[in-house]
């Protein structure tokens, strides 16, 4: 692959309901952010790439009413229908085609003005699954389940999560949900859809984010600090959940494994320094490391247990405090690649980890992680 | 200028994105409401390539692309592949009472699992591999929601 590089981040704060902002004022805050962290005029911008969807904006064709606030006058314009890291996916194979040095990518969300069950009820099969009134939860808890009983897998352990991503929101000024947890508090809290408490699931959440992409030739003159990316793929697996085994990540391991095949990386647990994965449950942070092959299948559990994802251990995880302390839908994915390219140019403020040269970044798409993207990011060409 | 906040607070517009739609079931999907309506009956298709039996049926096989011309009549009863207990009530998407649940069921005579509701089930009876059957209701119209549940199995042979 041609190399491209990540030049400009831009990331609003995440809030359960921003009321004084429109959908395109949140945009037009994200691109700002990224035009000046990349040091770019939005003149520079080659082409633009929203990442909305019709439901959750309240209105048809929503990519449009951003346009004016992405700067897409006079700019060949595209969507992308799903998570962030689709949409920075399709924003580089953009610049891969050669037609554009410079993408700009942007993502928005307002939960607060839907009715977030409604929502992801629509997603489901009309004819035989959807009114039967399954959402996000009810079928996130099916995976949960099925994943637990393969392998043994406690709620403790899965508690482990939101414990430890909920302690990292304290770090990131930008995260919604900072909260000082302990097992016992997750575990007691209130079950919305068993094994599923209200402490294993993310909350509602108003925000948008933005990155900037250029080829080789516009990032090394526009940044001296480029991220570059290194290897990216994603897979798809079944629609319907009864045609999945939800227990295992098949289409993330694929993805996972075409990433770092192009990245060059053979041991993602060694190569690897830090990973920002697509937690929207606490069972998923432990499914999508194993999926991700930092450790085996079932062992999630005890590699979270032993301490090695917190942010000062041996593979930190969702040092940005994850989907559980923000979770502005669609954005979540751009907000994982962000933080990777904060951490490998040593800009993560108070959560900065050490010495991070290559991270990995990944979104979901779809029922209980239908697809999986998987990007890997660095600080070399 | 500061002042116009003072007391004021952001306007909110109330609305709904409510329009009206219509979901075409097709061939596949109205042979299978017909056999659930008129005959208490769940059908699956089977693909000649794989012999997967698909159930809910399916046209075209996802795994290898063959039409699955075949249809196979299953059982109303079967396993639970996977469960949840559902405590929060929606009530534009619940449709029972709490406690109910929702599981993962392989019916007899089926590879592939159906997503549908449980009831009727004592607390902790619900486990992987437990044996369920079908709840017909007495008013059925053709739709899914023909069958009211799935419970565990009460008799046996
Ligand atoms: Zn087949």
């Amino acid at each position: 692959m041609e190399p491209v590089a990540v030049v400009g981040v831009g990331m609003t704060a995440m809030r359960r309901e921003r009321r004084e902002d429109g959908y395109a004022d949140l945009v037009y805050e994200a691109v700002r952010l990224a035009l000046e962290d990349a040091g770019m005029t939005i003149d520079q911008v080659d082409n633009v790439v929203t990442v909305s969807n019709d439901f959750f904006d309240g209105r048809t064709i929503s990519s449009m009413a951003v346009q004016d606030a992405c700067g897409s006058y006079d700019k060949n314009v595209s969507t992308v229908e799903g998570d962030g890291t689709f949409g920075a996916f399709y924003g580089l194979m953009r610049i891969l085609s050669g037609s554009f040095g410079t993408t700009l990518v942007c993502a928005h969300h307002k939960g607060s003005e839907s009715v977030m069950p409604l929502i992801t009820n629509a997603m489901f099969e009309p004819v035989y699954e959807r009114f039967l009134g399954a959402e996000a939860v009810t079928s996130s808890a099916l995976q949960a389940r099925a994943y637990m009983d393969k392998f043994g897998v406690t709620e403790e352990e899965c508690a482990l999560v939101s414990v430890k991503n909920h302690g990292n929101a304290f770090r990131n000024p930008l995260a919604q949900l900072p909260l000082e947890l302990t097992v016992e508090e997750v575990m007691s809290s209130p079950y919305v859809a068993e094994p599923l408490k209200v402490l294993d699931c993310c909350p509602i959440s108003d925000g948008a984010s933005a990155v900037i992409l250029a080829s080789a030739e516009v990032a090394e003159k526009i940044t001296s600090k480029p991220v570059w990316v290194k290897g990216v793929a994603h897979c798809c697996d079944a629609y319907h959940l009864g045609d999945r085994d939800l227990s295992d990540a098949r289409a993330l391991r694929d993805a996972a494994r075409r990433a770092y095949s192009m990245a060059g990386i053979s041991d993602p647990r060694r190569e690897i320094d830090l990973v920002e994965l697509y937690d929207a449950f606490s069972y998923m942070e432990l499914m999508w490391l194993e999926g991700l092959g930092f450790c085996g299948p079932g062992e999630g559990g005890k590699l979270t247990a032993s301490g090695a994802t917190a942010p000062e251990g041996e593979i930190p995880v969702n040092p940005s405090g994850g989907c559980l302390s923000g979770h502005p839908v669609l954005v979540a994915g751009l907000n994982r690649i962000i933080e990777c390219v904060l951490q490998i140019s040593g800009e993560a403020g108070e959560r900065q980890v050490d010495g991070v040269r290559t991270a990995v970044a990944h979104g979901i798409n779809g029922p209980c992680g239908q697809s999986h993207c998987v990007w890997v990011l660095g600080g070399e060409k | 200028m500061e002042d116009w906040r003072k007391g004021q607070e952001i306007v909110v517009m109330e609305g709904r994105i409510k329009v009206p739609y219509r979901w075409a079931a097709g061939e596949v999907g109205t042979r299978y409401l017909q056999a659930l309506r008129d005959e208490r009956k769940f059908l699956g298709t089977r693909c000649p390539g794989c012999g997967i039996v698909y159930h809910p049926p399916r046209r075209h096989c996802p795994d290898c692309g063959r039409e699955c011309a075949e249809w196979v009549e299953l059982g109303d009863r079967g396993t639970l592949v996977s469960y949840t207990v559902v405590h929060r009530h929606h009530p534009q998407l619940s449709p029972l009472p709490l406690p109910f649940g929702y599981g993962i069921v392989k019916l007899e005579g089926a590879d592939t699992g159906f997503l549908h509701l449980l009831y009727e089930f004592g607390e902790g009876e619900l486990e992987a591999g437990l044996p369920v059957e079908a709840v017909f209701a007495e008013e059925r119209e053709g739709s899914v929601l023909d069958v009211r549940y799935f419970r565990p199995l009460r008799e046996v042979g």
